[in-house]
Formats: C-alpha cells, sequence, structure tokens
C-alpha cells in the first residue's frame, strides 16, 4: 500500500496496519479511520466494552515556572479558567482565545505535583499556532515544552475502568477529571480519567518508545479492541463535545459553544483574559447565537455545512457544524448554531440536505447521557 | 439469462431481458462502510449515463452513485429505507437500487465484464 510520506506517523502505525486498520490522513497524520470491524461495531463496541484509541497525533506540551502561581497566572491570560485554583492531581478543560473571545484551540490542563508545571494536550492540527501563540505571550519565568516524543492512548467505555484496574488498582478509585503518575505493565505513564466519547474512561501519556507495548498489552484484553478516528467522532457527536474547526472556531466563543461551564465564576468577576468584554456581554444574555443540539425526523443525515431554516419562514437561520447517523439513537442528529430565539430544545426546525428540506427538531444534548464517574 | 457488467465507479449492470438492475459492488460497500441511507430517485425519473443517480450515506460520509446507462426508472427497492444495512451484507443481490429502462442497448458493450472489474479493482489496492 502507498504511503503518503508527507504525512506524520504516531509510535503506533505498525500495530494499526497489522490490526487490518484503514488508514487516512487526518490534520497531518496517517491516521487508522477504522480497523476490521468498522465505525459502527467499533462504537457500539465502546459504549458496551472498552475501546481503545491511538490519539498520539494530539500535541502534549508543558509550561514549566518557578512555581505554580507563576505559571497558573501565566496561562490564565490566554485562558477564561480557573488555574491558580487547579488543585495537584486535576484536570481542566479551557480555551486559548483571541483578543475578541474566539477560539484558537481548546485545551486540557493538567496540575501534576506542586513544582511549577502545567500538561498541556492541545489539538494536532492547530499545535504549531498554539505554541507560538502561547510562547509571544509568556512572561520570561515561564517556558513553553514541546514534547515530540510522547503518545497518547485512550481508553472509552464502561469496562475501561476494570480493565485497568488489573494493571493497576489504584485508578479504580481516581474521579473524573484528575490525573495521576502510575506504572502500568512495567511503564511510565500520566493517566487521567477523561475522554471524549462521554463514557468512563482514561487518557494514558506515555513515551514514544513504550506505546507499542501497552497498546500490545491492553488490546490483548478480551474486553478490549482498537476503535479508530471514524467512532470517535460519531462517539463525541453523540455526547454533544465540540469538534474544534468545525463546532468551534477563532469566531466562535466559548459562550456561543455552550462552553460557560469552563469560564470560572472568578475570572467572569475578575476579566483579564482575551475576550472578556464579549464574554461578559453574551453571559448577560447579549448573545447572537448558540451552539445547539438537532434531531432529525427520517434516517437521512444531515451533515456539517448544511443550513438550519425556520420553517414558519422558510429563511435560513443558521448552520450545521457536524452531524451524522448516531448509532446509539438510532437517528440522524447534529449540532449547530442559532440564534437565541431559535436555541430552545424543542423548537421546530428544518434542515436543508441537497435539495430536500427535512423536518427536525431542536435537542437537548447531550444525546447520549454522559456515563463520567465523579464520586472518588 | 442475465448479464453482470460494471463502471469504474464502482456500480454493477444486471441486465434481464430489457430491464437493467443497478446497485454497487461489493468494493464498493467495504469503502463506504456502514450504510445508513439511500436516497433514491423517483419511479418514472430520466436518468442520464454518467449523471447522479442515488445517495448512498454511511456512517462517515456521502456519496453519489451514478447511473451506468441512459433509461427511465421503472422500480426501486422498497428495503433500503428501512433496512440500509443489507447494502453492506448484500450489495448483489437484496442490496439493489433501482431497475431501469435501456435507452440505448449499445452503452452496456462499453461496460466491464465481471473479470475485467475484478482485475481493475486488484489495480486500487
Amino acid at each position: 500500500m502507498a504511503t503518503d510520506i508527507s504525512l506524520k506517523q504516531t509510535p503506533l502505525v505498525m500495530a494499526h496496519r497489522a490490526s487490518g486498520a484503514r488508514m487516512v490522513p487526518f490534520a497531518g497524520y496517517e491516521m487508522p479511520l477504522h480497523y476490521e470491524d468498522g465505525i459502527l461495531a467499533e462504537h457500539n463496541w465502546t459504549r458496551r466494552n472498552a475501546g481503545l484509541f491511538d490519539v498520539s497525533h494530539m500535541g502534549q506540551a508543558e509550561l514549566v515556572g518557578p512555581d505554580h502561581e507563576t505559571t497558573a497566572r501565566a496561562l490564565e491570560a490566554l485562558v477564561p479558567a480557573d488555574i491558580l485554583g487547579l488543585e495537584p492531581g486535576k484536570q481542566r478543560y479551557t480555551q486559548l482565545l483571541n483578543p475578541s473571545g474566539g477560539i484558537i484551540d481548546d485545551v486540557m490542563v493538567s496540575r501534576g505535583g506542586d513544582d511549577g508545571r502545567l500538561a498541556l494536550v492541545v489539538n494536532a492540527a492547530g499545535a504549531s499556532v498554539d505554541y507560538a501563540h502561547m510562547t509571544s505571550a509568556l512572561p520570561p519565568v515561564v517556558r513553553l515544552l514541546a514534547h515530540e516524543d510522547r503518545a497518547l492512548l485512550a481508553l472509552q467505555g464502561p469496562k475501561a475502568a476494570s480493565v485497568l484496574a488489573e494493571h493497576e488498582a489504584t485508578l479504580a478509585t481516581m474521579s473524573f477529571m484528575s490525573v495521576r503518575h502510575v506504572r502500568l505493565a512495567g511503564i511510565d505513564c500520566v493517566v487521567s480519567r477523561a475522554g471524549y466519547t462521554g463514557e468512563d474512561g482514561f487518557e494514558i501519556a506515555l513515551g514514544a518508545r513504550d506505546a507499542p507495548r501497552l497498546w500490545a498489552v491492553l488490546t490483548g484484553e478480551d474486553d478490549v479492541r482498537p476503535v479508530g478516528l471514524g467512532a470517535r467522532d460519531t462517539l463525541r457527536l453523540e455526547a454533544g463535545l465540540c469538534l474544534y474547526g468545525h463546532d468551534i472556531d477563532e469566531t466562535t466563543s466559548p459562550i456561543e459553544a455552550g462552553l460557560a461551564f469552563s469560564v470560572a465564576k472568578r475570572r467572569r468577576q475578575e476579566g483579564g483574559f482575551p475576550g472578556a468584554a464579549r464574554l461578559t456581554r453574551e453571559l448577560a444574555g447579549d448573545i447572537k447565537r448558540q451552539r445547539v443540539g438537532i434531531i432529525v425526523e427520517g434516517r437521512q443525515p444531515a451533515r456539517e455545512g448544511c443550513a438550519i431554516l425556520d420553517p414558519a419562514t422558510g429563511l435560513r437561520i443558521g448552520i450545521i457544524t457536524s452531524g451524522g447517523f448516531s448509532p446509539t439513537v438510532g437517528r440522524p442528529v447534529a449540532m449547530g448554531y442559532l440564534p437565541p430565539t431559535h436555541a430552545v430544545p424543542g423548537t421546530a426546525l428544518q434542515v436543508q440536505v441537497r435539495d430536500k428540506r427535512l423536518n427536525a427538531l431542536g435537542a437537548a444534548m447531550p444525546f447520549v447521557p454522559h456515563r463520567y464517574v465523579r464520586a472518588r | 439469462m442475465s448479464s453482470l457488467r460494471f463502471t469504474k465507479e464502482h456500480e454493477y449492470v444486471r441486465l434481464d431481458g430489457d430491464i437493467a438492475t443497478i446497485g454497487i459492488t461489493d468494493y464498493a460497500q467495504k469503502q463506504l462502510g456502514d450504510v445508513v441511507f439511500v436516497e433514491l430517485p423517483d419511479v418514472g425519473a430520466k436518468l442520464e449515463r454518467g449523471k447522479q443517480a442515488a445517495i448512498v450515506e454511511s456512517v462517515k460520509a456521502a456519496s453519489e452513485v451514478y447511473a451506468p446507462l441512459t433509461g427511465v426508472v421503472i422500480a426501486v427497492n422498497e428495503a433500503l429505507p428501512d433496512t440500509p444495512a443489507i447494502v453492506n451484507s448484500s450489495p448483489l443481490a437484496g442490496g439493489w437500487f433501482l431497475k431501469m429502462t435501456l435507452a440505448h442497448a449499445g452503452e452496456m458493450d462499453v461496460l466491464m465484464s465481471e473479470a475485467d472489474y475484478n482485475a481493475y479493482v486488484e489495480t486500487l489496492g
């Protein structure tokens, strides 16, 4: 099979090929779209058992400063989350914002210990832009280290905890959005209880050269099967989670995108992050559009780029940013942006799919309930 | 006695007398993955060879299906709306898309035989 030499590869490319993966270009990497079972089977397997994803294309970096307060304040100048109050062993979701409050990228931030370091995971496509943006804004005492020699695995699904507990019993008691250094199969790993599927699950950061061994150990478990990017997309869509470059971008604010939960109270009061004026205005109700869920009648999927219409007037009132057939719901679902007048679940809508106008309804997200484990 | 012919775009034509049954090949369904919806033309629609005849939606994307022949649609597969996965499980039998008349018998001659099509698919890797 031909290989595009301009594409980067993760440390697991040989394992993917050996598992019959269909490899496709994604964000500059050669990535598995699906394996022999196909997207639908991999999706359902993850909802019922445990799916193992290679997400090593994502950017891993660290901010390194003299102490937590200095590093946290440096990052808080770029994001609207409470980083100062992030406790050791905890992880937080936030966004790098531009001066008009648009999203440059969405980011996971975790604090390992009490050493002035913060670990970041950013999107593959945005990594170089993110790093340049942060580096230009950081004070001299805080450095950004990009870790190109790291891999990232995600083990997601209701059996993920029992699988990992066989290797490290303490992982079963971790809470959602916490992070811990452990050894799995003798390999140093940083494990967080988080993911991108709506299921309970873990993300495992480790050295690139150790990744094939851990991948082999985990895929050797009866409850685990490898899952590709195709099912990753259908799973996150059902979970109502944003995909950067589609549902969020430089024009959308976290408030429009329904990410207000990640804009901390203290930051709302104090400001001091890019676009604070816009976010404050939008939080007070002066908002042009909001991300909504949509369920389409019938079986025909309405995908990204389809117009959303007001059935009363036939006028175009918004656009779908992600959409497809939901294997779990058994119907087409979508997300998109609508003015607040039409952003209420239950609102009658239409979506334009080629030459057809399909009836649809505004719907609450997630389409499939989250099953995060918050208790200790 | 029926004859089976194929296009480079992975449609098949099964000719029985003067009625052609159209669908997509096993290679095509494997490439598309799990089919969730098929948009079929209306019975009576005129199809033109090489122009869009149907759209097949898989979990990952929408793909056009082109008319391998010129003619008029006389039937569509009523099983597809409720059980689109039959395109994956039985593309050359239960998963057919439509039946059409054949306006120009000569159009069959430019299509590939099964042996030629299989050889062509081999080159696609």
